[in-house]
């Protein structure tokens, strides 16, 4: 074996190269940001927000596919929230160590590594076609809900997970019921996390598309949606819609869409990171 | 008298906050089961359809035959022309994010200091948060006529660009899971190698890396699973030609994006074309969840040897 | 849920506050033309799908009628046949269809009880397709086409030099419409001679956009779709001049144009176009209003983007046969019919 030490040199131009494999994805998405920015700019605009979708593309909007995000993960957010909740609270403070806690806890993960597209296939049969709720915005959301779940459920694992076991034994000892524990000393305490869980959850499903194409989000939707039955269309399949679009006008309106949803998320996201920190000191 | 009714009053109260007590975790299991009764849904929805589909069509036709065109006059079921082209840029995919992923996460474990790495971390994991969309209209309208500069007879729709875009995606599932893989690899064992005299990079590569080896190995299979599964990049710059081969440069179909075009025509139940997307969607199942099984098993055995 | 433990904190209640407001706000946002508030509001939307090629129009159509607040539309593009499944499942008001309703759909209809207007809105061409790049293609013959695109020809024609002796022996991409898709059974009547049957091994899209991008970036590629898809993306494609062996309509290679295709000279490749209306959506007063409104302004936004209009008097008939409620096509669902011209179609009102 041969045990002279590589010279310093050799590290060092290694130790270059392992920043490289850093820095050129890093630096390929700048690249690939600024390209979207560029041809952004002469459609981003007030009027873009306010528009419907055109047939011409200078003026084309995004504001059914704006609208029809919030809506849609709005309804996501109302439906797996409390269900994430639920099953997070039942895994950590109910049902710890048994066999029906340990197979949830694996179907969560498998669930997890679950294409999207199959939640599209799924809600298309399940809501769509057996409950006959067509393409309504309804069934949009509780395909996204399945989707986001194992999000949810991790997130508010942890975040209960910070409450010390203390503070739970205490208030028992108190004389109050396991479930006045949780809903009156337990939950408020980690809130701040299930929160930054709900916003995760959130980013996630207002960036996907593939299984709302499935379940029937429109491509072509010149009005807002007024109710959960309604038909709809979301940001990344106007994004998509446009993308599709040979004329050179249209790449314009796309990556005007992409910097909407990007900034969109960049809020959220923000959002997320703040809560986080607050959470943090307040647990100290 | 007055002891004995407020005692009454007492135990009702404590009858209904234990009914309440219950219920409530009868309703919160309710909330966990539901996870398991959406895997059942799953799997009796691809199961149904596909069987149908089978009984219709016959499995050997599916297994062995390389042409898709199912709903054309000269029928063909064979899934292999859908399977070479998500395999295809699956492997494009991998190909781009393995040393990029890995050498990441040798440096972000073993050679950068604490402030660069807490800089950079996040913002390696920035690349997994762009939606799928945005990286579809950068495949197709960048670096596809990019590449055709660079490589000669390269089609507008082929498996070339979408695949390196999507290598880029998974690159922080690489890095990530491999640098928790590179931590976990006890600090004597480093310790003890530099002891002997030898350098950094003899430690990396003759003890940390290959104690790391499962640990790394299952990164890449879960990364594999998620290129295999993704949708948007492929059905916007990979093409909607199902073509059994593993040529790069021309327009190929993936099982995702079939599933998506025929998804898009919003067909009725019932018909064949119907069935053959959960026909598709089973085999993408079969193949993600045998994927994630073997990642399971590679992390298990990581943490057993470490 | 927990209503008791509900946030006292500012970041959860801001949060909430800011959700509430922006679907307040959503339901007031103001229509694009700043028009009030439409009184339609209230009606369903009108449900439109169908074919890709008679697409644009519809959406020319839809755009402008959304903008006099009569009425909201969505439209789909499952293809013809796919916009005929819904119709006769009576799952849409109007149906667009590039070929006239063919015996198995007027089958579905009538078992399903569901009665059909049948509306002429332009006249297209077929138009043969390749990248600005190949420049060994001037002209192809109707047999060369059929001889390429024949179910016979899966799997075994994939070289530009076994259409033609002198073409290159490189690979074909071919591109064409899907199979739920009426351009697509026309192609297949008038070039291969039997409805539906062609090679399955090429890229087939409903969706003629995908087409127009494969093409456009591919120098081996050769695709057919509607002539109004070539006309819109005109600096990016090169038309292929057809030559149907007959001089009875114009010797030689034809290039479809406006003039050809409406004077009858570019053939086999020409034929009308149509919207199906559902009876029972017709008694719908803001599906009257946006069929007349089609039938009226279609001639003008047809042209805009890119189809042959037909004559004034073809739409006055339309609109006539609309108004009586005639059910049926006047082709006596056959499906497609190749060689209809304009004066024909006119003839058979």
């Amino acid at each position: 074996m041969n045990t002279r030490a590589p010279s310093k040199r050799l590290e060092r131009a290694f130790s270059w190269l392992c920043m490289g494999a850093v820095a050129v994805p890093i630096g390929f998405l700048l690249v690939l940001l600024a390209d979207v920015v560029m041809d952004s700019t002469s459609r981003l605009g007030w009027e873009f927000l306010t528009s419907y979708p055109s047939r011409k593309p200078d003026e084309a909007g995004i504001l059914p596919g704006f609208i029809g995000s919030i809506y849609l993960v709005g309804l996501t957010a109302l439906i797996a929230l409390p269900i994430g909740m639920g099953a997070a609270i039942y895994l950590e403070e109910y049902g710890r160590g048994g066999r029906l806690s340990g197979l949830i806890e694996v179907n969560i993960a498998n669930l997890a590594g679950v294409p999207s597209v199959i939640y599209g296939l799924l809600g298309l049969e399940l809501f769509v076609r057996a409950l006959s709720m067509g393409r309504s915005l309804l069934a949009g959301a509780l395909t996204m809900a399945l989707l986001v779940l194992p999000i949810i459920i991790l997130a508010s694992r942890e975040a209960l997970r910070t409450v010390p076991r203390g503070i739970r034994e205490s208030c028992l000892a108190l004389g109050a019921t396991r479930w006045q524990t949780i809903r009156q000393v337990v939950l408020p305490m980690a809130l701040p996390g299930i929160l930054t869980g709900a916003i995760l959850a959130i980013a996630r499903a207002i960036g996907e598309a593939a299984p709302l194409i499935i379940v029937g989000a429109l491509t072509y939707v010149d009005f807002l949606p007024s109710t959960p039955t309604s038909a709809f269309t979301v940001l990344p399949i106007q994004i998509f819609n446009w993308v599709s679009r040979p004329q050179p006008g249209f790449v314009q309106d796309a990556a005007a869409g992409i910097i909407v949803l990007l900034t969109t998320l960049l809020l959220l996201s923000s959002l997320a990171v703040v809560l986080r920190n607050r959470h943090q000191k307040r647990s100290v | 008298m007055r002891a004995t009714q407020s005692g009454q009053r007492r135990i009702r109260r404590h009858q209904r906050a234990l009914m309440r007590e219950w219920l409530m975790e009868r309703l919160l299991l309710a909330c966990g089961l539901l996870s398991i009764v959406t895997t059942a849904g799953i799997l009796f929805v691809l199961a149904s359809e596909s069987f149908a589909f089978f009984s219709e069509v016959g499995l050997s036709r599916f297994l062995f035959d390389t042409q898709w065109t199912p709903l054309f006059v000269d029928k063909h079921f064979g899934i292999w022309p859908l399977l070479s082209g998500t395999l295809l840029t699956s492997a494009i995919a991998i190909t781009v994010a393995l040393p990029f992923g890995l050498f990441a996460a040798i440096y972000l474990s073993e050679l950068a200091p604490e402030r660069v790495r807490r800089g950079l971390k996040p913002a390696l994991e920035l690349l997994a948060g762009v939606p799928t969309i945005v990286y579809g209209y950068f495949a197709l309208v960048f670096l596809t006529p990019l590449l055709q500069t660079l490589v000669p007879g390269l089609a507008g729709f082929n498996a070339l660009s979408p695949g390196i875009i999507m290598g880029i995606m998974i690159i922080p599932m690489i890095s990530s899971l491999s640098e928790d893989a590179l931590y976990a690899v006890p600090h004597s064992l480093r310790e003890a190698a530099l002891a002997l005299g030898a350098g950094k990079l003899q430690t990396i590569f003759r003890i940390v890396l290959p104690s790391a080896f499962s640990g790394v190995a299952a990164a890449c299979v879960l990364a594999a699973s998620r290129a295999i599964g993704e949708t948007m990049i492929v059905a916007i710059a990979a093409g909607q030609q199902p073509r059994f081969t593993l040529d790069p440069r021309v327009p190929i179909e993936t099982m995702t994006a079939y599933i998506v075009q025929i998804g898009l025509g919003d067909t009725p139940t019932g018909t064949l074309e119907y069935k053959t997307i959960f026909a598709v969607g089973t085999s993408l199942f079969v193949i993600t969840f045998a994927a994630n099984a073997l990642a399971q098993r590679l992390t298990k055995r990581f943490k057993e040897t470490v | 849920m927990h209503t008791t433990t509900f946030p006292r904190s500012t970041i959860q209640s801001s949060f909430l506050t800011a959700t509430l407001c922006v679907a307040a706000c959503g339901a007031k946002e103001p229509s694009n033309s700043g028009t009030p508030e439409k009184t339609s509001a209230a009606a369903e939307p009108i449900a439109v799908d169908g074919s890709s090629t008679v697409f644009p129009i519809t959406e020319a159509v839809a755009e402008e009628f959304q903008k006099t607040g009569k009425g909201r539309v969505t439209i789909g593009v499952s293809g013809t046949g796919g916009g005929f499944k819904k119709l006769c499942k009576g799952e849409i008001a109007l149906s667009g269809a590039s070929r006239p309703i063919k015996p198995t759909e007027v089958e579905v209809c009538k078992q399903n009880g569901i009665d059909y207007i049948e509306l002429p809105v332009a006249y297209d061409g077929l138009a043969i397709v390749v990248n600005p790049r190949a420049d060994w293609v001037d002209h192809m013959t109707v047999a060369e086409l059929e001889q390429l695109w024949e179910p016979e020809a899966q799997d075994k024609v994939k070289q530009w030099s076994q259409v033609r002796d002198g073409w290159p022996a490189k690979e074909l991409h071919l591109f064409g419409a899907g199979v739920d898709s009426g351009t697509y059974d026309y192609f297949t009547q008038a070039i291969v001679g039997k409805e539906h049957a062609s090679r399955g091994d090429f890229t087939s899209s409903e969706d003629d956009n995908v087409l127009v991008q494969g093409i456009s970036t591919d120098p081996l590629a050769l695709g057919f779709f509607g002539f109004a898809y070539y006309v819109n993306n005109k600096d990016k494609l090169k038309i292929v001049p057809v030559d149907d062996g007959r001089d009875d309509n114009g010797k030689g290679p034809i290039a479809p144009s406006l003039e050809t295709i409406s004077d009858g000279t570019y053939q086999p490749l020409s034929r009308p176009v149509f919207v199906y209306v559902a009876a029972k959506a017709a008694q719908r007063l803001e599906v009257q209003a946006f069929v007349e409104f089609y039938l009226t302004q279609g001639a003008r936004l047809a042209k805009e983007v890119g189809y042959v209009p037909l004559p004034e008097n073809a739409y006055a008939l339309a609109r006539s046969r609309f108004k009586a409620n005639k059910f049926g096509s006047v082709f006596g669902g056959e499906g497609s019919k190749v060689g209809v011209t304009v004066e024909a179609l006119l003839a058979k009102e």
